[in-house]
Order: C-alpha cells, then sequence, then structure tokens
C-alpha cells in the first residue's frame, strides 16, 4: 500500500517505543519493586491519570468497531456511544480518595490485594485472579487481533507479519518497563487519538461537502438514520440505555480502571483528572462516532464494520495525514493492551504466586518472575491471535460485562458499606459471573431478555447477592 | 489487621466523611446525565424525522442531548471539581489531616 501512510504509523511505533523504554529507566527503588512495576509507585499527576484512563478505556471498538456500526445503524448508535461520558468523572468519583487512602493503608498494589485486605479471605483473592485472568485474557486476544488486522490492512504486509510488529512494540516497553511505561505511552497514546480525531472529522466533513449536506443525503437514503431508532427502527430505548450499565457506570468494576483509581499521587492529580478525563473521553467517542455516520455517505457500501475508519481515512485525506489518523486506532489498541498484560501479569505474580505459592520469595526472585511472566504471558496471545476467533466486539464485550458483574459491589459496597463482608463477596461474583454466561446463552438464542443488554440483570442479580450472603451469615460491622 | 472492634465509640477517618460526600456527588452528577441524555434523545427523537429542526447541521434532538449534553457535563465537572471537593493527603498514616498541606482547595 502507499509508504506516506505507512511512514507516520512506522514515526509513532518508534516513538512508544523510545518513551516506553526512557520510563522504564526510570524505575526507582522506592516503595519495592512491586510497586513500582504494577503500580508506577502510586506517582501519576492528573494529565498522565486521566489520559492513561481514557486509553486505557478506549480501545479496538471506540475507534474501528464502535463508528463501523454507527456507519450502518446512524445517529441511534452515537447516542449509545455517548453513555461512555459517565466513565470520564464516575470511576474516580466514585472509588474516590477512599479507595485511594485504603490503597495505601493495606499496602495493597493491585484490586485483588484491596479485596483480600478488605474481606480478609484468600477464597475472595483467588477467584478474582481467576475471573480476571480468564476474561482479560479473552479481551487482550481481541485486541491484539485488531491490532494485527489493522497493520495488516494499513500495510498490506501478512497478518502473521503485522501481528508480530505490534506484538514486539507493546512486549518490549511493558515487560522492562511495567506500570510507568504503560501509563506514559497511553499520555502520549490518547494525545494521538485526540488528535487523530480531530483531524478526520474535519477532513470527513470537507469531504462530505459540509454537516447539512451530509444530513441531507443520509435522510435522502433513510430517514431513520438520523432518528435515535437504528436503521431498521429496532434500538429500543431500554436498550440503549442499559450500556449505561455496560460502557458507563459498571466500568466502576473493571480491575483495569480500579488499579488506576489508586495510582495517582495526591487529591489535586485526581481533581485534575476528573476534567482532563471527562472532556477527552467524551470528545473522543462523540467524534468517531460521528464520523463513522459521516462516512456513510462519502464511502456507501462498506460491508466490514471495523474497515471504515481505515478506508475513510484513506479516501478523504491525503496519505501522509491519513497514517497520522490511523496512528489513532493504533494508539488505542495499544494502550488497552499494555495495560490488560501488565494486569494479568500482576494478577498471576502478586495474587497467585506471591500469595499463594510463594509468599517469601526474595526480591530478584520476584523481579525474574514478573519480567518473565509478563513477556510469556505476550508470548502466548500472540499464539493465540495467530488463529483469530471472529467477533471482535463479542468477545471485548463478553469480558467487559462479566467482569462488571463480578467485581461492581464487591468493590463499591466493600468501600462504603461496612457490613458487606466475605461471604457477600464470595456469593455477589459467583452470582454475577454465572448469570452473566447463563443470560448470554439464553439471549443469544432467544433475543434480548426484558429488552436489555446481557449486563443489566446480572448485576442486579449480583448486588442482590451481596446484600443477602453479607447479612444472613454474619452481620459484623467493619471497621475501615 | 486485627478485626475486634466492638466498640462504637472509634471515630472513623474524617477522610472518608469527604470520600463519602463526594461519591453521592458523583451518583448526583450520573443520575443528571442520565436524566439530560435520555430527555432530549427520546423526548425530542420519538417524532417523526421530516419534523426535526437541525442545529449546526445536527437534529435537533441529538444535538441538545449529545452535544450539549456533554459540554454541561463538562462544566458541571469543572465547578464541581473547583468549588466542592476537597484537597486532603493520601497517606496512610491519617495523623495530619487537619491541616491540608497541598494548599487551599480553591485558587
Amino acid at each position: 500500500m502507499n509508504i506516506g501512510v505507512i511512514i507516520p504509523l512506522v514515526i509513532f511505533l518508534i516513538g512508544i517505543f523510545a518513551i516506553g523504554f526512557i520510563a522504564s529507566k526510570q524505575m526507582s527503588g522506592e516503595g519495592g519493586f512491586l510497586q513500582q512495576y504494577f503500580l508506577g509507585g502510586r506517582e501519576l499527576g492528573g494529565f498522565v491519570l486521566a489520559m492513561t484512563m481514557v486509553a486505557t478505556y478506549g480501545s479496538a471498538s471506540s475507534f474501528l468497531g464502535g463508528p463501523g456500526t454507527a456507519y450502518t445503524v446512524g445517529f441511534g448508535w452515537i447516542l449509545l456511544a455517548m453513555t461512555q461520558v459517565v466513565t470520564g468523572y464516575f470511576v474516580l468519583l466514585i472509588l474516590g480518595k477512599k479507595f485511594a487512602i485504603l490503597g495505601r493503608k493495606y499496602n495493597a498494589v493491585t484490586m485483588i490485594d484491596f479485596l483480600k485486605a478488605r474481606y480478609n479471605s484468600p477464597l475472595v483473592a483467588i477467584l478474582s485472579a481467576i475471573a480476571i485472568i480468564v476474561f482479560l485474557f479473552s479481551a487482550m486476544t481481541a485486541q491484539w487481533v485488531g491490532g494485527g488486522r489493522l497493520i495488516e490492512s494499513l500495510t498490506g504486509l501478512q497478518y502473521t507479519t503485522a501481528l508480530f510488529i505490534f506484538a514486539i512494540s507493546v512486549l518490549v516497553y511493558v515487560t522492562i518497563g511495567g506500570f510507568r511505561a504503560v501509563a506514559l505511552t497511553d499520555a502520549v497514546q490518547g494525545a494521538v487519538m485526540v488528535i487523530g480525531t480531530l483531524v478526520l472529522l474535519i477532513g470527513v466533513i470537507i469531504a462530505g461537502g459540509g454537516v447539512p449536506a451530509i444530513m441531507q443525503d443520509l435522510i435522502n437514503e433513510n430517514p431513520r438514520l438520523v432518528t435515535p431508532y437504528g436503521a431498521d427502527g429496532t434500538l429500543t430505548a431500554a436498550y440503549v440505555s442499559s450500556f449505561w450499565i455496560l460502557v458507563g457506570v459498571g466500568v466502576v468494576g473493571l480491575p483495569q480502571m480500579a488499579v488506576r483509581a489508586m495510582s495517582y499521587k495526591s487529591s489535586r492529580a485526581m481533581h485534575r483528572a476528573l476534567v482532563i478525563g471527562t472532556i477527552v473521553t467524551g470528545f473522543i467517542m462523540l467524534n468517531m462516532h460521528l464520523i463513522g455516520v459521516f462516512a456513510r455517505p462519502i464511502m456507501p457500501g462498506i460491508e466490514i464494520g471495523d474497515k471504515v475508519i481505515p478506508l475513510v481515512a484513506l479516501e478523504v485525506l491525503p496519505p501522509w495525514l491519513a497514517g497520522v489518523v490511523l496512528a489513532a486506532p493504533m494508539a488505542a489498541i495499544m494502550s488497552t493492551v499494555d495495560s490488560l498484560l501488565l494486569l494479568v501479569s500482576s494478577a498471576i505474580v502478586k495474587d497467585v504466586y506471591l500469595n499463594f505459592i510463594k509468599p517469601e520469595a526474595s526480591e530478584t526472585t520476584v523481579k525474574l518472575m514478573s519480567f518473565g511472566v509478563t513477556g510469556i504471558l505476550g508470548i502466548i496471545v500472540f499464539l493465540f491471535a495467530l488463529q483469530p476467533p471472529e467477533l471482535l466486539i463479542f468477545l471485548n464485550l463478553f469480558a467487559f460485562g462479566g467482569l462488571e458483574a463480578a467485581f461492581i459491589w464487591p468493590v463499591v459496597l466493600g468501600l462504603y458499606w461496612k457490613y458487606g463482608n466475605k461471604y457477600g463477596a464470595i456469593l455477589s461474583m459467583i452470582t454475577g459471573i454465572a448469570a452473566y454466561i447463563a443470560i448470554h446463552f439464553y439471549n443469544t438464542a432467544n433475543g434480548n431478555l426484558l429488552g436489555v443488554h446481557t449486563v443489566t440483570l446480572p448485576v442486579v442479580l449480583s448486588l442482590a447477592a451481596y446484600i443477602i450472603g453479607s447479612l444472613a451469615v454474619k452481620r459484623e460491622a467493619y471497621q475501615f | 489487621m486485627s478485626r475486634k472492634q466492638s466498640d462504637n465509640t472509634r471515630t472513623t477517618d474524617p477522610r472518608f466523611k469527604i470520600a463519602h460526600r463526594e461519591a453521592i456527588i458523583g451518583i448526583a452528577l450520573a443520575i443528571f446525565n442520565f436524566i439530560w441524555w435520555f430527555g432530549f434523545a427520546y423526548g425530542l427523537g420519538s417524532r417523526a424525522p421530516e419534523d426535526y429542526t437541525y442545529i449546526w447541521g445536527l437534529p435537533d434532538w441529538f444535538f441538545y442531548s449529545c452535544v450539549l449534553g456533554f459540554i454541561i457535563m463538562c462544566i458541571l465537572v469543572i465547578v464541581i471539581t473547583k468549588y466542592f471537593l476537597k484537597e486532603v493527603p493520601l497517606d496512610a498514616d491519617p495523623s495530619h489531616i487537619d491541616q491540608p498541606k497541598e494548599g487551599p482547595t480553591k485558587q
């Protein structure tokens, strides 16, 4: 394909690589290796905190799958995507200072550390670790496939080669640099995402002859495209609203978000991150999905949703600028993958190995384990991604909803409800995941139960399970 | 960690009171956000498409719900962060909490 497109992408990859490498050199000894490697020594400032949250959250589905669906469905899908603005302030306000204070008090490095200390229960820790490893591993694989596919479609390289390039660029800096490298590269990737979104939006509006002209084209084709109900009129208010749980408030329960909520250095950093995070999340979600819809009159007839953004960028922009813009989805995928990789690694090293297998391991062993597990995990994901499973969004959302149903109440009520205890937490996690899987299969076979997204009922059921479990077995107030 | 605390006399960390208040602010913001988003989207959007008016070229329901709604949420978050959230130290040792060491809240 066009060499002009490839050059900016290569520059981007080298730049990310360099930043990750430099960040890895900054690992000072303070707070011990684990705190440094998996939590960046709790030193994140406001800008980096906001960007790493947005970038970790914003993934292939924000830049490829989501706009691709908006292309097919119309404005109804942008409405749905805008439920994500809430994540910008909700996660930090709800987990808030209490999570950061307790995290320090318990000396927690991972979300599981927090749960283990709060509920004083190894069983809670092991269940959480299993859930995180299984679900986030599948989410990560889906993102790698997305990354490989994107490089493949942009460069014309073989999928295997493309995936290899992607894997190497992520693996090296995550393995040697840990959380700080992930957060710093996320900040740069977040900035690339914002710039790419803005440039492409302008390009698409110009190519379409202005917003009113684009709108007229859409109405002429199918007036339902500009309604909230989708191109075929099947997007119901209940279904779209249930995304407030899946990609809105439920995000509080995601381990990759929660761990960031204890990584900041001060209240002031958190306050800044609230503002920046809200603005950046909303800006990206609104405009990327608008681009998806606006692309429709410009390039009708694209069959595969994930290809809408790459194709429209190549169509409306000069090659070098398209390269800059297409670094954005690349950045989104990389910044999600790097966080997940480190999180799964921390679940294995910190939560399983150090908690249950060898608590007395020496600092050197821990170091070797951390580097080793992160690296090996990356290689395993690479091998899985070679035989790519279909339906990228599907896997992604499955991991999302399952983890939310499992963790939202043990984390949130563990913070704020003194009667919450380990019985409630265990019952809640099991109920959440089991219900999610059961309802997922029911919905696939029979259509959505009650007309809402799969995640809705499991979240309600796991709340009931948490309260019942906590009060029924042993009602005892916890002193924070 | 000792788990034996039968007395209610031990005062809880005063920082947690602030944290609880801020969590409630978070919930209030989300509820407001949802009502705004839902109200305009389905209140205006359920009309026939030919009755829509267009603002900045966008359908009115969408403009109010998603564009204006987003701008308003940004403003609210900025105002709340500036005037309603308190800066507290985050250290595990709460002995010096009476004097927030990070300077005045508003500036």
